[in-house]
């Protein structure tokens, strides 16, 4: 039918069985790699710390060549991961054409068995796990070859390595585990990696305090994550994904109670590891890391677990209508107000930060509303351009770095006032930024016009199905994913325009030493472009298809990645058509998915095109000379809504105050010093006795008198 | 491995071996010159571990009860007999102490300056002492033991301990012994009761109690134990028992005297006094104090400007774990409780020893003393990240195992407990990553931290096989769950299947507790 029938025919489902090829070697290679890099690590360590001692600094580069511990983690890293990838790649192809219905499950060991609880340390491979282990795996080693040129000058190299190994084995153990508990193994282990790699540079106070901040807030949602495994066991006796998805239709009640606690726990935990609101604050902070972690953890894969969290618990949410509710207003409410900070942010990861807890928004909006597909198609064309637009603008920041440190200027290398008209210098960065802007703005063909379409469209959808009892929230929900992208439009064009477009402002001398990115960073970056072009016609949605917008069905995958997932979401996707009817073919105030595609691609697009003109003709300041915005919104947004100030006030002094009246008051005080005086006074009733014990017989004598009258007396009256 | 211990007759003298090996290593220590002391103590202790190891792989759980038992008059006047056994419960709190006292006398080598004899000996003796409370099936032999831990912690304190040694051997020695008198005398009146002619846990179990005699004697041995755990707010002695205590005496104050704590609630509390350990009043109490423990000493903890100090208060957090786990009576929660029991040994016990090392290069215990440590000692802050993480019960080492299934445990039969308790998973994060912070990251801004030296070998060697077992419980806790699991079921069976004879024959017991068996009580008394 179409010129790439072949290919459409290869990818549908059939009937064979699949036979996974080594699946616990693509685990294992990474934390190989962790072993040995964090091997050579100790040894570099070992040299640095050395010359601390003997009161010097410590410099691996002096010698040439350069030691091997500086050299090896160049192959190993990226190695483990190209060995992963392509097992990942074997899977996923052996996966391809044989019946998925049931996943596969490989048990090693048993891991915690009593007498009534069992959970295995297994693996589990289904076409979730095999697309999110593809997308780790995949743009995982993209990044990590990104990383051999952006750390090389770093003395923590292989130290650098070992951790993010250890995070993709982490990651991987997150989208692999076949039980709730192998899961959290995965959950807590990636936010350690996430916790060590923000704050690489611990020395840096700042920096150690940010991964101490993503640690600890992480755990508030892991503790949310606890009690629904344990709320989940109590249900069900057992903590495997299989008998719980299937079981849970018929053990219970649509609309229960229990049902609703269980999703929304999961929802607190998923919204500390994806940064939703209340917990996205971590994020931000984040960016301490080096801003290839930036790239992989917090914006590719690991914020992402929580949309994985809640595709892959999706019968449960599906049986609690207000929980769905809930996640996906947490979401678009995310992806709205994330979207106004981005607007007045200078520190370009800054801005990539909160635009990730928009995007992030949106992939909870597209899972809350049962649009799970969706919302897994929308976690990867993100993975593929926000990965695109982190290691671009670790691109800047090197480039910008070097310039800014061969005259000594102590000026923010990450500041965008500071740059501008970086595009003569970096044309590929520059080029593929832009790719990747338009695919996030959501113009059409790019990756993002698809999957963020089909997210919007699906919450209109929903709005109206027949009997959706939230039919008016979702309406709201769908007018704001609408606002939302248009201000992505706007503020990833100023951003670009900031940084790429005018006058160059980092100086004239330091000018002349800003330069392109190496080979080594520049080719992940044309191959993320790439797949933040075409990415996102994996699954072209069908009512698009036969459009314009599908190139009148010549575009091959139509609604592939739906029909690959259908396994894993048939179920929910049952349950909520059971309940709340047909989805509409309309959105709320009328149009078809095609025509409020074109609305927004249009609108997208003219965002970019106005805004752009606009910007563009503005001149402005360098930030020692700007400073921060005094007035009016702009200071509220540059100080984002205040939330931190807020979170400080009226919950972290708060603990920290408790906590010492704890100590001073109810410790030291109160119980001490009960314990004490207790001691003091039988040391003193001791005194006190011993003082009639003086030996004279006349006092003995007095006393025994005193006694016998008061006894005598006691008895008369 | 198996056939060859049987074929040795191992399980006949492995118990005695490891009570009374202690006490000859001790003589023998006492009377080598001083300068040898810490070697041939260090050589005792090893190979006391290496033979005890043997029972990993003899001892067969089987149904739950005691193995390995033997029995042979001591006091016969009073039916006291010198009576071992081993069940999966004290098994592993056995193997702790065989495995906790190496690697503290190992801890001590550059610690210990002064009087080095004297110390080791106390040591061994702690050692005979604690692995007695562990296998004594006679509860009077148990009490022996028990008070006699409390001697040589009390001198090693008293003699090594820093510079408010005095007033902490003192608190901690009046406190535990006000506790255990308490126990005395509710062991004797569970004597008398039992019509006894034996005072093996056996025999006292058939006592005839009524509900207000059990409350009566559960709360004699409960505030005993408490103490000892400690439980909250009996806590205060053990903040300044730990700062004062020279690292290895706080090694084995944490990695196991505690643990005898929390063993007689098993051992004693549970199945002697069913009736009371299932009253819905003392389950609340004892709930609420496990909770307040956890989320109280975290806070408190918190702000802690001695690291020492800090780790002494997570112990309370820690223990309030296994509190709420016995006392949730379900075997998730009690074998989580056990594992608290065993990881916190190992993981704290490793914290103290780390702490240690840095009192040895910097003579202060002041966190705000370090900083950028990381940069300097690569080893040593590898291995203090490690053992904070298992502390604060990251999945994947063994405090997660522990902390999950006591939860886990306690959810089954109190939900609000297990929700509040859970809390204390941030609130670990909360007092735990500051000090990491504080200690290893941040500028390495003070000079006189710029010659901290990393470990040694010999620090080296006292850490792996600590790290190791974090790792290894936390990633296959399984053959510790199976050894442990009879003797659990076997603890919940006989709390259960009591309360339903009660509830069979009316709630009130059929005690003769009107007239009792007047005479040995008024003997027994005096």
């Amino acid at each position: 039918m179409t010129l790439f029938e072949p290919l459409t025919s290869m990818l549908q489902s059939g009937e064979a069985h699949f036979e996974p090829f080594l699946p616990g070697l693509i685990l294992l290679l990474p934390l190989l790699g962790f072993v040995l890099n964090g091997f050579l690590a100790l040894r570099s360590a070992a040299g640095s710390s050395r010359a601390l001692r003997e009161g010097g600094e410590w410099d691996p580069f002096k010698t040439e060549p350069r030691p091997a511990t500086h050299t090896l983690p160049s192959l190993i890293g990226p190695g483990v991961m190209l060995g992963a990838f392509v097992l990942a790649l074997i899977n996923f192809f052996g996966a391809m054409g044989a019946d998925l219905h049931d996943p596969v499950i490989r048990s090693y060991w048993s891991w915690i068995a009593t007498d009534t609880l069992q959970i295995d340390a297994a693996i589990q491979l289904d076409p979730l796990s095999l697309v999110m282990m593809l997308v780790i795996t995949g743009v995982g080693l993209l990044i990590h070859v990104f990383s051999v040129g952006y750390m090389r000058d770093d003395p923590g190299y292989p130290r650098y390595f070992a951790y993010l190994n250890l995070f993709v084995f982490f990651m991987l153990a997150l989208v692999m585990g076949a039980n709730y508990p192998v899961m959290f193994v995965g959950w807590e282990g990636v936010g350690l990696c996430s916790y060590l790699l923000i704050g690489f540079w611990f020395s840096d106070r700042e920096k150690s305090d940010a991964g101490k901040k993503a640690f600890i807030v992480n755990r508030i949602g892991d503790f949310g994550f606890l009690l629904a495994m344990f709320y989940l066991f109590t249900a069900f006796g057992t903590l495997d994904f299989q008998p719980i998805m299937e079981g849970a239709p018929d053990q219970l009640t649509y609309g229960s109670g229990l049902v609703t606690t269980i999703a929304l726990l999961f929802l607190l935990g998923a919204a500390g590891k994806s940064a939703q609101i209340p917990l996205y604050v971590w994020l931000p902070d984040a960016m301490a890391g080096p801003t290839p972690v930036s790239a992989l953890i917090h914006a590719a894969t690991m914020v992402t677990a929580g949309v994985y969290l809640v595709a892959r618990s999706s019968v449960l949410f599906a049986l609690s209508p207000v929980a769905q509710a809930t996640v996906a207003g947490v979401g678009v409410v995310t992806a709205l107000f994330a979207a106004t900070i981005a607007l007045k942010q200078y520190d370009i990861k800054k801005v990539l930060a909160y635009s990730t807890v928009s995007q992030l928004g949106y992939m909870f909006l597209g899972v809350g509303v049962g649009a799970y597909a969706a919302g897994v198609f929308h976690l990867v064309t993100h993975a593929f351009f926000k990965a695109l637009l982190f290691l671009g603008s670790g691109a800047v920041i090197h480039s910008m770095h070097h310039a800014l440190h061969h005259t000594h200027k102590d000026w923010d290398a990450q500041d965008m006032r500071n740059m501008g008209g970086l595009r003569r210098f970096m044309p590929i960065t520059w080029a593929t930024m832009w790719i990747a802007t338009l695919a996030i703005a959501g113009v059409w063909p790019f990756a993002g016009f698809f999957s963020k379409d089909e997210i919007i469209w699906a919450a209109g959808a929903w709005a109206g199905a027949e009997s959706n009892p939230y039919g008016g929230l979702y309406t709201v929900y769908w007018v704001l994913a609408l606002t939302a992208a248009l201000l992505t439009a706007f503020y990833m064009t100023r951003m670009m325009v900031m940084t790429f477009h005018g006058q160059n402002r980092t100086g004239e001398s330091e000018a002349e030493h800003l330069h392109e990115a190496p080979r080594v960073m520049t080719v992940p970056l044309m191959i993320l472009a790439v797949l933040s072009v075409f990415g996102g016609w994996i699954n072209v949605p069908e009512d698009l298809s036969a459009s314009f917008f599908g190139l009148f069905g010549a575009l091959p995958m139509s609604e592939w990645l739906h029909h690959w997932l259908e396994p894993v979401i048939h179920s929910a996707a049952e349950i909520q058509t059971e309940h709340m009817g047909e989805i509409s073919h309309h959105a709320p105030f009328g149009g078809g998915e095609v025509m409020w595609a074109a609305v927004s691609t249009v609108l997208a697009l003219a965002v970019v095109l106005v805004s752009s003109r606009a910007l563009g003709g503005r001149s402005v300041k360098v930030a020692v000379e700007d400073g921060e915005p005094t007035a009016g919104l702009g200071r509220i947004l540059y100080n984002k809504w205040y939330v931190d100030e807020l979170y400080d006030r009226i919950i972290v002094q708060p603990v920290l105050g408790l906590s010492r009246w704890c100590w001073r008051f109810v410790d030291s005080v109160l119980i001490d010093g009960t314990v004490n005086f207790v001691a003091n006074f039988t040391r003193l009733t001791g005194w006190l006795s011993s003082l009639f014990q003086t030996g004279q017989v006349n006092l003995y004598a007095f006393v025994l008198a005193l006694g016998a009258l008061l006894v005598l007396g006691a008895a008369v009256f | 491995m198996t056939d060859f211990l049987l074929s040795i007759g191992y399980e006949s003298w492995i118990l005695h071996a490891l009570i009374w090996g202690p006490l000859v290593a001790m003589i023998h220590v006492l009377a080598s010159p001083e300068d040898r002391a810490k070697h041939i103590a260090f050589r005792w202790s090893l190979a006391l571990l290496a033979v005890s190891l043997g029972l990993w792989w003899a001892f067969d759980p089987g149904s739950g009860g005691f193995t390995m038992t033997s029995s042979r008059p001591w006091i016969s006047a009073w039916g006291v007999d010198y009576a071992l056994g081993v069940d999966g419960i004290s098994l592993f709190m056995i193997l702790l102490t065989t495995f906790t006292t190496p690697i503290a006398i190992l801890g001590s080598f550059e610690y210990i300056g002064k009087r080095e004899k004297a110390f080791y000996a106390l040591m061994l003796l702690l050692e005979m002492g604690v692995v007695g409370v562990f296998a004594a099936t006679d509860v009077f032999l148990f009490y022996v033991f028990f008070e006699l831990t409390l001697v040589p912690m009390y001198f090693i304190v008293g003699i090594w301990g820093g510079e408010r040694r005095v007033y902490a051997a003192v608190k901690f020695f009046l406190y535990t012994a006000l506790g255990s008198l308490l126990m005395l005398v509710a062991i004797l009146y569970l004597y008398f009761q039992a019509g006894a002619s034996s005072f093996s846990i056996a025999a006292l179990l058939d006592a005839p109690l009524t509900l207000q005699e059990q409350l009566w004697l559960f709360a004699a041995f409960a505030i005993a134990f408490a103490i000892k755990v400690p439980v909250f707010p009996l806590h205060t002695w053990l903040p300044d028992a730990h700062v004062e205590a020279p690292t290895p005496g706080s090694v084995v104050l944490a990695a196991v005297l505690l643990k005898m704590g929390t063993y007689g609630f098993l051992r004693f509390l549970l199945p002697l006094f069913p009736e009371a350990a299932q009253h819905p009043t003392v389950v609340t109490v004892m709930m609420v104090l496990g909770v307040v423990g956890i989320i109280y000493a975290a806070w408190v903890a918190a702000v802690q400007p001695d690291a020492k100090k800090l780790v002494a208060y997570t112990s309370v957090a820690h223990m309030g774990f296994v509190v709420i786990g016995i006392f949730a009576l379900t075997v998730n929660g009690i074998q989580g409780g056990l594992v608290v029991m065993i990881s916190h040994g190992i993981s704290t016990g490793a914290l103290f020893l780390l702490l240690g090392m840095m009192y040895e290069r910097r003579h202060t215990r002041l966190i705000e003393d370090f900083g950028g440590i990381g940069r300097v000692a690569p080893l040593f802050a590898t291995a203090f990240v490690i053992t904070a993480l298992a502390s604060i019960g990251l999945p994947g080492t063994s405090g997660f195992v522990g902390e999950f299934l006591a939860l886990l445990g306690t959810f089954e039969t109190h939900p609000t407990v297990a929700i509040l308790a859970s809390t204390g998973v941030i609130f670990a994060a909360y007092y735990m990553l500051p000090m990491v912070q504080r200690v290893l990251f941040n500028k390495l801004d003070k000079e006189e931290n710029r010659s901290f030296a990393d470990l040694s070998r010999r620090e080296i060697w006292i850490l792996a096989p600590l790290l190791a077992l974090m790792i290894w419980i936390g990633t296959n806790p399984s053959p510790f769950l199976e050894r442990m699991g009879p003797s659990v079921e076997r603890v919940i069976e006989r709390v259960q299947l009591s309360s339903q004879e009660a509830r069979l024959e009316g709630i009130e017991l059929p005690g003769p507790a009107a007239e009792p068996n007047p005479t040995p009580a008024r003997t027994g008394g005096q």
